[in-house]
């Protein structure tokens, strides 16, 4: 077990796997040369070489879809789009063919592909260096979307999604690369389409995944000290599939529930998680479901509009609050303070 | 190189052995002709659903091609692809189980007629996205260049494809990389209605590939024997020296875009002159001419073929729906906790009016 960072973990673990399968390669702009616009791939090209470190041209749906082929004969493709506001221009390879051809052909031929790809506001990027739409890939089935939000999660996650004969989407977050956290030894994979409790609490849970899993921590650490609020936290950790049962079960035990996203509110990743709650635990509802979310603008580049914008522990801890006193179950001393 | 290979108007005198290959030629080109008439017929019996395109005057080109690769070859195409999977030996009956929506289908059922797809016969698919099977095949050579192996891949497409951004993407990428695939843009004339005139600023397709240093060549799609030595010369090239190939065949549509097109927007003259070059009634009237077959030889060939049809309609006829059970069978090839197997009505968690507060 040793304390590494987010970045750390999930270079460690590509260069591990690279080591142990020879059918496991990179692909992507400048993870070579460059070394990665992240520097996830550092000293990968000096070590590996150019065979199975490949710096690609600026073409998203080309090299994507290279990948996609590459591995419909066996390889293992490990493509890294620089953020996810590019892996737009890879839509119809991702969503159209990698999603597809197991399933159109009839199972004859699977697809064992990882793109791995940031998202993330909050660095001043504008509106289309911000953006958060790994919605369109959990909307697709498929697809296995994840979301890591720690270093023990981005190793577990990334092995399990290299391994896994279905085309993966491994969602990072700018906001995550320089975070720390303990990481287990040895290689045994997570379990993609399983949420974690990652804090047992008993009066409100918390629902998120990548940064905001994170930022629920903070927040229920924060409501236990300062007001003496026990919040249960899940962390999504898989988006496609959805672990609804793990989610439902702590709203069954603790009667209300926030959700927290980085995407857009509006028929984002949030509804679907609300709506899961109100399918499966509606009569033990004490309170509405509410969602913390990124405001519905396209991102502005100004530091104030943007922060504004952008969901925030203080956001969180606010519609807890809310939450809790409508329900009457906010403390006199809480409200006080 | 970037070579024309002089249009011909018809095959030129070849040898016996010649004779005899074009005679097998001619039952497959035959085969692709009636089995898509029939599949025209079983569309407007409402046998067949989606969308469907037939070969029907792309015979010689899809004959040529196929010849050209071998079997340890791969191929991708786009949804014009039911002759492709006929010649390169997917079983007849298969394919039309497949059109069918039948269990039998080569893809189960799942894909239908733009969607044939044969690992044993390494056809990795019909695809209908515009463009979308080209940087996959590019792909798979990549893999077979990975591996250090000495296999081929070919990539059809219609000549609209050459518009899209996929088409420039994953040209250079295959002359960046040295990869091993041979592009051929099956140029018909028309991408559904539009002209090559009309959509390509620069018609002579082929020449796109200069852009990427990448050599290429424009060839008769009606002539078997010229598509075959053209592709042929271009697979070999990819095998022994990996480099991609762009091969333009030029032949014309004897129908609409797709079955249910009529076609109103042709040019009567252009339809008559496409028809004057259809490429199995041309071979038909040169192996006679020639001397290598007489008519009720070549009837004799028809009535064989058409009982390959009829038996592959019979099959698809007979064969079983897929099961209601099987689907969900599909969606991961690994499987994994908390996959959706809901039915539109079925609930998310189990109704349980006793439950809660």
């Amino acid at each position: 077990m040793a304390v590494i960072t987010y970045r750390q973990a999930l270079h460690d673990t590509l260069r591990a796997e690279m080591l142990r399968d020879e059918n496991v390669f990179l692909m992507g702009e400048e993870i070579g040369r460059f070394e990665g616009s992240y520097k996830i791939t550092a000293g990968m090209l000096d070590e590996f070489g150019p065979r199975r470190v490949r710096d690609t041209p600026i073409a998203e749906e080309g090299f994507t879809g290279i990948a996609v082929g590459a591995a419909m004969l066996g390889l293992r493709p490990v493509v890294e789009i620089m953020t996810i506001n590019f892996s737009l221009l890879a839509l119809d390879q991702i969503v159209n063919h990698a999603a597809k051809i197991y399933g159109m052909f009839g199972g004859q031929n699977s697809v064992p592909m990882v793109i791995r790809t940031p998202g993330g506001g909050g660095q001043q990027l504008a509106a289309t260096h911000s953006q958060n739409v790994e919605l369109f890939y959990a909307f697709t089935p498929g697809l296995k979307v994840v979301a890591p939000s720690s270093p023990a999660d981005a190793k577990a996650l990334l092995l399990a999604a290299i391994r896994d004969d279905d085309p993966v989407l491994f969602l990072e977050n700018l906001a995550l690369y320089n975070t720390k956290g303990e990481v287990p030894d040895g290689d045994e994979p997570g379990e993609i389409g399983r949420a974690a409790v990652t804090r047992e609490g008993s009066d409100i849970t918390l629902v998120g995944y990548s940064r905001m899993a994170r930022v629920a921590l903070q927040v229920a650490e924060k409501l236990a000290a300062e007001e003496g609020i026990d919040a249960e936290v899940v962390d999504l950790r898989s988006l496609r599939p959805l672990d609804r049962e793990t989610v439902v079960q702590s709203v069954r035990k603790t009667n209300c529930a926030v959700v927290l996203e980085d995407d857009w509110l509006t028929y984002g990743i949030g509804a679907e998680v609300a709506a899961s709650i109100s399918d499966g635990a509606f009569d033990w509802l004490d309170a509405p479901v509410r969602r913390v979310a990124m405001a519905e603008v396209p991102l502005p580049y100004a530091k104030p509009l943007e922060l504004a914008a952008l969901p925030s522990a203080d956001d969180v801890v606010t519609v807890v609050q809310q939450t809790l006193d409508a329900v009457g179950r906010r403390s006199d001393r809480a409200r006080a303070r | 190189m970037a070579t024309t290979s002089r249009a011909r108007k018809r095959p030129q005198r070849r040898s016996t052995k010649d004779g005899k290959q074009l005679l097998t030629y001619y039952r497959q080109m035959l085969l692709v002709r009636r089995f898509e008439e029939r599949t025209a017929r079983a569309y407007t019996e409402a046998k067949i659903g989606g969308y469907c395109h037939l070969n029907l005057g792309e015979e010689a080109t899809v004959v040529g091609l196929m010849e050209a690769i071998t079997e340890r070859d791969y191929l991708f195409t786009n949804y014009r692809d039911h002759g492709y999977a006929l010649i390169r030996g997917m079983d007849p009956g298969r394919v039309m189980a497949e059109l069918y929506g039948r269990s039998d289908g080569v893809a189960r059922g799942w894909g239908g007629s733009m969607h044939l797809f044969d690992t044993e016969v390494r056809l990795l698919g019909g695809y209908g996205i515009v463009g979308g099977q080209l940087p996959l095949a590019a792909g798979a050579a990549m893999a077979i260049s990975y591996r250090g192996g000495d296999e081929v891949v070919m990539c059809q497409m219609g000549d609209g494809t050459t518009n899209i951004g996929a088409f420039h993407e994953t040209l250079n990428i295959a002359a960046l990389w040295d990869l091993p695939v041979v592009f051929v843009v099956v140029n018909n004339q028309l991408g559904m209605g539009t002209t090559v005139e009309m959509a390509s600023a620069e018609p002579e397709l082929y020449k796109r590939a200069s852009a990427y240093r990448m050599e290429s060549a424009r060839v008769d799609g009606n002539d078997v024997i010229a598509v075959r030595d053209a592709a042929a010369a271009a697979v070999e090239r990819a095998r022994t020296e990996h480099k991609p190939f762009l091969l333009e065949t030029m032949s014309g549509r004897l129908r609409g875009h797709s079955v249910v097109d009529p076609a109103t927007y042709r040019d009567p003259e252009e339809v008559q002159a496409v028809q004057e070059q259809d490429p199995v009634a041309t071979l038909h009237n040169h192996l006679i001419s020639e001397g290598i077959a007489d008519a009720d030889q070549l009837s004799a060939i028809d009535a064989e073929v058409g009982e390959v049809v009829a038996a592959a309609v019979e099959f698809a006829e007979n064969s079983p729906h897929p099961e209601v059970e099987s689907l969900f069978d599909y969606t991961y090839a690994t499987p994994v906790p908390n996959d959706s197997r809901r039915l539109p009505a079925d609930p998310l968690f189990p109704l349980d009016p006793t439950a809660g507060a």
